[in-house]
């Protein structure tokens, strides 16, 4: 696949911080990579040395096949940012700051209006059109940010958390929009939230304290849980130590814990081989253990986020020059 | 090119768009009405000519200019479109003269509100129009290089009070640079090569030259300078601050 952002051994210092520390990544056309990482471990400033905000203290970024130091009108030119919080000129319209975009952008006369009457379809601005950035609410305020962004149908999206401040609804308004962009694009989101990265990403970084821990599928990340593949069984609570007789004779080398929720206990069974689940739903019935929910678990990413990112720093992997 | 265009359009509507610019306008053609008729004595002084009316621009300006120029640079920083606005394909040079012209453009409208002045003295008297000409170029000129200092100074910080105060404070100065209170902070330890060359800093001397009626290229060449290197200095400024 044709790669898009090339960044090789990008390192950013403020000071004796060192912000960013030796990142390198691809991304190619088709391409959603999700930033994962703590407050304050350098997602924003690798990201705002990708766009050209910032100069790289060492390293180098190629967008499209353009150096961002070297070449930044090029660069800039086929790339688009949601900078954090999506800022807009406050005092300006949708309209008028679309306009502007457009204006500086070099779209066009002739597809100028196609341009941004297709951007506000897709992102629901026609009803705020006329009203000033600075009175629209969160929500509106965020797709502004996303408009002006895609309004030149770049080939690379950069978005610093794109979804932050929204409702359920606009998330998944936004997630689709990502997604629906996708394929043709070269997209880098970074993101708190973790199921964001299953939603839409297709690959995923975590940087921790300036350095990349992590590069990998979202199914990689969740292979690193420790539930990954884990066996949840819910069972009436009375029949608690009759279940967990019945996995502790089938498995080996397994942890299981039990939580009470409310009637139900539920046992997780983790670790070790995975479970010969039919074997087990088998012998719970033989037993006349009743199931009231059995299911297999995919991973918790949360879990393989906090190891990994706290992981590191207890482990004197902090880098501060 | 396209890019200054469009930034200076966007800014120069943005002067528009909040009371800013009205309440800016008013305020400067009442207290340049006021300062002429009563400080200067218009009337009083039985001549066809504006100079009561040009004396005091300098005054005027230390202030008011500031409160053009501070919002340039503070309000992109704190707002964080400082950050949308450098990662548009536009060079960083091209911004800041976009932004420079468009206050420019605006000190050149507030000051286009005082042409009723000119048909009155037109209207009272045979004024000579060629020294009333170039003072008109000269306080926009002026006005050019207190803008570009504020400008600067406003790329400085996102804080649009501290922009205002210390820009004002440095206008101050370029104005009485001729004068003993800047003077004698140099000649007491300074060589007086420099000090002359504080003493031909001085707005004042420049603009007086030029409200005379004389276009002394020297004056302009002072002002050009003067703008280019704030306007320069103001590319470093928001190069080297603009992480924070």
């Amino acid at each position: 696949m044709e790669t898009l952002i090339e960044v090789k051994g990008l390192s950013k210092n403020f000071g004796a911080l060192q912000a960013v520390s030796d990142i390198s990544l691809n991304v190619t056309r088709g391409e959603v990579l999700g930033f994962l990482g703590p407050n304050g471990a350098g997602k924003s400033t690798t990201m705002k040395m990708i766009t050209g905000f910032l100069a790289p203290s060492a390293g180098s970024v190629s967008v499209a096949g353009f150096d961002i130091e070297q070449a930044p009108l090029a660069a800039k030119a086929r790339l688009g940012y949601v900078p954090e919080g999506a800022p807009a000129y406050g005092e300006m319209t949708p309209a008028t700051f679309l306009d502007f975009i457009a204006d500086i952008r070099a779209i066009p006369a002739a597809r100028r209006r196609e341009r941004i009457t297709e951007v506000i379809g897709k992102i629901h601005l026609e009803k705020v059109m006329h009203q000033r950035i600075e009175t629209l609410s969160k929500g509106f305020k965020r797709r502004v940010g996303l408009a002006q962004a895609i309004l030149h149908d770049p080939e690379i999206l950069v978005m610093d958390e794109p979804t932050d401040g929204l409702d359920p609804n606009q998330k998944h308004e936004v997630r689709e929009l990502i997604k629906e962009m996708a394929p043709h694009k070269a997209i880098v989101i970074s993101t708190h939230i973790l199921e964001e990265v299953d939603a839409v990403c297709t690959r995923a970084i975590i940087i921790n304290q300036g350095r990349l821990i992590f590069s990998g599928t979202p199914l990689e990340l969740a292979q690193r849980s420790r539930y990954h593949n884990a066996v949840t069984i819910i069972v009436p609570a009375a029949a608690r130590a009759q279940a967990h007789a019945v996995i502790t004779a089938l498995a080996g080398g397994h942890t299981v814990e039990e939580h009470l929720l409310g009637n139900d206990a539920r046992l997780t069974v983790s670790g070790g081989q995975t479970l010969p689940i039919d074997d087990l739903q088998r012998r719970l019935a033989d037993a006349g253990c009743p199931i009231n929910g059995f299911f297999v678990e995919h991973g918790h990413l949360d879990e393989v986020f906090r190891t990994l990112t706290t992981a590191a720093s207890a482990s004197g992997e902090v880098h501060r020059t | 090119m396209n890019g200054l265009t469009t930034i200076l359009k966007r800014e120069l509507g943005a002067y528009f768009a909040t009371p800013v610019a009205y309440v800016f306008i008013v305020i400067f053609l009442v207290l340049a009405g006021v300062a002429t008729f009563y400080m200067g004595g218009f009337y009083e002084r039985g001549q066809a000519d504006l100079e009561p009316f040009f004396q005091f621009h300098p005054w005027l300006y230390m202030f008011l200019i500031p409160a053009i120029s501070m919002r340039l640079w503070s309000e992109e920083r704190k707002a964080g479109t400082l950050e949308l606005l450098l990662t548009l394909p536009v060079p960083l040079g091209a911004a800041v003269v976009g932004k420079f012209l468009a206050a420019w453009l605006f000190t050149a409208v507030a000051l286009a509100g005082t042409l009723p002045l000119w048909l009155t003295v037109n209207y009272l008297g045979d004024p000579d129009n060629t020294v009333i000409f170039a003072g008109y170029v000269g306080s926009l000129l002026m006005a050019g290089g207190f803008l570009a200092i504020g400008a600067c100074i406003s790329a400085l910080t996102k804080n649009q009070v501290i922009a205002f105060v210390v820009s004002f404070v440095i206008c101050f100065a370029f104005n009485l640079s001729g004068f003993p209170m800047v003077i004698d902070m140099f000649s007491a330890w300074a060589p007086q090569a420099i000090v002359d060359v504080v003493s031909s800093f001085s707005f004042l001397t420049h603009f007086n030259s030029i409200v005379k009626g004389v276009i002394d290229v020297r004056d302009v060449v002072f002002f050009a300078t003067l703008i280019a290197f704030w306007l320069y200095a103001n590319v470093l400024a928001i190069e080297i601050n603009k992480s924070n």
